[in-house]
């Protein structure tokens, strides 16, 4: 698996480097995570690591019940007693392994082989001691129906000399009767943000194991809170 | 801990252990550290804090000087390890916390009445997070 993990995003604020500059970092609290699944190429066609972050919440005054998942989250769950169940383990089929932690409330797939990864074990930043930058994948703030200037960074149109009411609109969209139609791609207003998007090869400044933070320089998307997926950069340089 | 709580154990890493105290009004020497090639030099820039803003790393004051009839301001990052000694040299009677009006004062209205106070010991970095 590529250095990967699950976390979520604390804020932005300034540090100082050892030469004495401003730093802007924005700090990402990530992991501990919890190796729920290894998917193999024989059983599921490819590889990867399956981790979860942080403990899906209980319902309240329930903690008491014994299972801790609702029926909908535990999805179908085979009786071991069936026939069926007792004939796949008389020709040798496993079960699959289980992580032993509660229901993950955060859970991603890293692409590739496990490497000495088990279902079960734990994943924290200190894996990153070594990693020099980091792409950051969330979901971008929402901004909702927006137009122009503010999607694409249009100019807009003039304050005056004539123009009326069009003042933040787009000018032109194409030519005339031919070809009388609009070319694929043309840039207009529309939904803004709310998207996944990825911060690539942002500087790793810090990383404090016992606070489980990860400092990146610079900003990383979504909103303070928000879900991230981190994971080593494979820019080159 | 909660989010403000993590962003404060971020930040007292790069705060200083000590700080040393002064106000608005009050005339300053602030010795910053500049580096020319390989060589480190102290360069020190004098006037009278007129503003300070932002809070915790980000904590920014400005000092204003006049140079050859000519207004210079400065802004300094209190934390920033190129920041040196901060002198107190003077202080001036003050009762607001931005002295902006004094940019539009020449000549001897710059003047800031005299105040006489013992400076207290410097402020200690509190460990609030």
């Amino acid at each position: 698996m590529v250095k990967g993990i699950l976390g979520q995003k604390v804020g932005m604020t300034q540090i100082y480097d050892d030469s004495g500059r401003a730093v802007p970092v924005t700090v990402l609290q990530a992991g501990p995570c919890h190796v729920l699944q290894l998917r193999t190429q024989r059983r599921d066609g490819y590889e990867a690591v399956q981790l979860g972050y942080l403990d899906k919440k209980r319902p309240r005054g329930k903690r008491s019940r014994p299972s801790q998942a609702s029926r909908s989250e535990r999805g179908q769950v085979a009786n071991i007693a069936s026939k069926r169940s007792r004939r796949r383990a008389a020709a040798g089929v496993g079960l699959p392994a289980k992580a032993g932690c509660e229901p993950q409330r955060f859970i991603r797939e890293f692409r590739g082989p496990a490497g000495e990864l088990e279902v079960g074990q734990q994943v924290t930043v200190e894996a990153f001691a070594e990693v020099r930058a980091v792409d950051v994948t969330g979901t971008s703030k929402g901004r909702g129906y927006s137009g122009v200037m503010r999607r694409h960074n249009f100019a807009g149109q003039r304050a005056s000399h004539g123009v009326k009411k069009v003042h933040r609109h787009a000018g032109g969209t194409g030519m005339s009767a031919d070809p009388s139609r609009l070319f694929k791609g043309i840039r207009m207003a529309g939904q803004y943000g709310n998207a996944r998007t990825t911060a690539r090869n942002l500087k790793l400044v810090r990383v404090d194991p016992e606070n489980h933070l990860l400092l990146v320089r610079g900003a990383v998307p979504g909103p303070n809170g928000g879900f991230l997926v981190i994971q080593e950069t494979n820019k080159v340089g | 801990m909660n989010k403000q709580q993590l962003l404060n154990t971020v930040e007292q890493t790069s705060l200083k252990d000590e700080t040393p105290w002064f106000e608005i009004g009050d005339t300053v020497d602030v010795h910053t550290k500049i580096l020319e090639g390989n060589k480190e030099r102290i360069q020190v820039f004098s006037g009278v804090v007129i503003a300070r803003s932002g809070s915790g790393t980000r904590e920014m004051f400005t000092v204003r000087r006049i140079v050859a009839g000519q207004g210079v301001e400065r802004k300094f990052p209190l934390h920033s390890p190129r920041i040196g000694k901060i002198e107190v040299k003077r202080s001036g009677v003050v009762r607001r916390a931005k002295l902006y009006f004094l940019r539009d004062r020449v000549g001897k209205a710059v003047r800031l009445k005299e105040r006489r106070t013992k400076a207290p010991a410097a402020n200690k970095k509190t460990n609030s997070a």
